[in-house]
């Protein structure tokens, strides 16, 4: 039985369709790449899949359960979310952010247990944010604010992350310390979705990808069955030259014409 | 929570009850305050005194009706204040945000026009009250008859709307009234707050609102903690936003109108006292919300303490904490533009 599942989910705003025929299964204990151009409905996908948004025609199911049955505090348990943008405005402390992962396994009156306070610890050091745990969110870096983030839906201890363009404002090392991290949780048993921008990345750490465009997804698969130059080519309007890597994955160099194989001449 | 936390719930407390005692015991009757404080003492222990019986009667009467209401609303309306911040996210937000101040002014302007006080003081906060209860279901009822969901921004706008709308009303009730120079008097001196002669009818009108709403609000805290890291943010987690909100705005107005109906319009309270502590303790709602209430009540009470104290006895406490808060709210607003201005 899939654990969470989207088929043939339609999502329309005002009669247009931003999602549309999309039937979609992350396989469990395994990191998922959502790859498309802007627009082409990636983080509409995640929050379909995050029972935040409700498809119009379609079912998004839980274990099995429709979606719409389960109760917040239920799917939190279940599916946690790492937000695209990152930007907090209230001076918690690194803790009190990642302790909030805990809500939904908290009753009102029920303070933090010993099995709560071990779970927020295991995830800051699973982070490599433990020496951050005092500091206020507000002073963070883009970055530790991001691991922050990753640490809070791993104290929801919820077998199923969804992260939205996580590496968006990264550097190229924290942004390669974020793949090797989801793709860790992934040998771990977590399910790993993630909206990401970078075709490299994806071909690299990614167990599968899907590919979106215009809200449909017109593709899924392992990486080396569907990322080849003529569909990225399609889908992204760009030229694409594809090279193996000394480490034996695929990469990729895009070009917005035809790939120049002679320095034009200078014009006269 | 830290044991600083801890000890600074608990120096509000000790402030809180070091305040009310305080402001009890002095006062423009002639009543010692050493004395007074023996028959705070007996009233407690259920001695008698042997002391004049008028005085007695002064405290217990007169006095501590006038307190405990000032205590009760500075409590809810800090407390409100600081939960409104909460759900609007916004460091501006106060108690009559969604138009329960207005409405309660409408009310109570209302119910002096028409002769309530011939009958009952209470009449006048009984109007209020309907008023202010009014105000915000219409004003809940516009914003949510949108598309489905209830939007802040939406709730915000349609309480700016609403607001001015009823304040035009009140002035023109108010108007209507100017030559019947008491009845005017009456509604001039309500809107402008006013603790004179509040009875323990008042404090029953005040009380079981107070307290039952405050309560229940401050055992929201971890809730409005994740509804401040955004909407969606707290339904990841595991939060009924909408739910959660509605049952928020509910008991925040009820709490307000139970305030604002005994005492009228007393500004700034609700908007000051939330933030003075969060400098001190920080954004956390859980320790911010009790703290709220009773950093608010001393606030009330003391300010009600300077007027009464006061050689110019037309001091009031609507002025006082109007005087204290609009600077602060100021300078609130150079600050955020600061920062502001220092991010672009």
């Amino acid at each position: 039985m899939a654990f969470l599942e989207l088929n043939d989910v339609w999502f329309e705003v005002n009669g247009k369709a931003i999602v549309r025929e999309v039937s979609l299964s992350p396989p469990p204990g395994s990191f998922l790449a959502l790859i498309g151009p802007n627009g082409s409905g990636k983080t509409t996908v995640l929050r379909l899949l995050a029972g935040l948004l409700s498809p119009t025609r379609g079912t998004a199911s839980l274990e099995g359960r429709d979606m719409r049955q389960w109760s917040r505090r239920e799917i939190a348990r279940r599916v946690a979310v790492v937000p695209q943008d990152t930007h907090l405005d209230f001076a918690f402390t690194v803790r009190d952010i990642v302790a909030m992962g805990r809500h939904a396994h908290l009753g009102r009156f029920q303070p933090e247990g010993a099995h709560d306070r071990a779970v927020i610890d295991q995830a800051m050091a699973q982070t490599d944010i433990l020496d951050l745990r005092a500091r206020l969110v507000t002073e963070l870096s883009g970055g530790e604010r991001q691991r922050v983030l990753i640490a809070r839906s791993l104290a929801t201890e919820a077998p199923t992350i969804l992260l939205d363009e996580p590496t968006a404002s990264l550097d190229v090392a924290h942004a390669l310390e974020t793949y090797e991290l989801c793709r860790r949780l992934a040998r771990e048993g977590k399910t790993i979705v993630m909206a990401v921008h970078d075709l490299n990345a994806a071909a690299r750490y990614a167990d599968r990808v899907a590919v979106m465009q215009g809200g449909r997804c017109v593709a899924q698969g392992r990486p080396e069955e569907v990322m080849n130059e003529r569909l990225l080519a399609e889908v992204f309007g760009v030229q694409v030259e594809m090279y193996r890597s000394r480490g034996g994955w695929m990469s990729f160099v895009f070009h917005l014409g035809p790939v120049a194989t002679e320095v034009a001449e200078y014009p006269r | 929570m830290t044991r600083r936390d801890a000890g600074t719930l608990a120096g509000l407390v000790l402030l809180l009850v070091g305040v009310v005692i305080l402001a009890t015991a002095l006062g423009t009757a002639n009543v010692p305050p050493l004395r007074a404080m023996r028959i705070l003492w007996d009233v407690l222990t259920g001695n008698e005194g042997d002391y004049p019986a008028w005085q007695r009667t002064v405290l217990v009467w007169v006095r501590l009706p006038r307190v405990l209401t000032a205590a009760l609303v500075g409590g809810g309306l800090a407390l409100t204040g600081a939960v409104m911040q909460a759900i609007f996210r916004n460091p501006m937000a106060e108690p009559g945000i969604i138009g329960v101040s207005a409405g309660a002014a409408f009310g109570a302007v209302t119910a002096l026009y028409l002769g309530a006080t011939t009958f009952s003081m209470l009449l006048a906060p009984t109007g209020a009250f309907i008023g202010a209860l009014g105000c915000t279901f219409v004003v809940y009822v516009l914003a949510s008859s949108g598309r489905g969901r209830l939007s802040v921004t939406t709730l915000l706008l349609s309480g700016v709307a609403v607001g001015s709308i009823v304040s035009a009303l009140t002035s023109f009730v108010l108007a209507l009234s100017l030559r019947q120079w008491e009845v005017g008097r009456q509604m001039l001196s309500w809107l402008m707050g006013d603790f004179e002669g509040r009875s323990w009818g008042h404090v029953a009108l005040v009380f079981p609102l107070t307290l039952v709403g405050s309560v229940w609000l401050a055992l929201h805290g971890r809730e409005l903690n994740l509804l401040l890291t955004g909407e969606e943010s707290a339904l990841s987690l595991g939060i009924d936003v909408p739910a959660l909100r509605r049952n928020l705005i509910v008991w925040a107005s009820l709490v307000t109108a139970a305030a604002v109906s005994a005492v009228g319009a007393i500004g700034f309270v609700g908007l000051i006292v939330p933030h003075l502590l969060r400098l001190v303790m920080g954004p956390d709602n859980r320790r911010l919300l009790p703290a709220a209430f009773l950093g608010g009540a001393a606030f009330l009470v003391v300010a009600d303490m300077v007027c009464r104290l006061a050689s110019l006895s037309d001091l009031r406490p609507g002025v006082v904490t109007s005087l204290v808060g609009g600077p602060f709210f100021l300078y609130l607003l150079i600050r955020s533009r600061r920062t502001w201005a220092a991010t672009v």
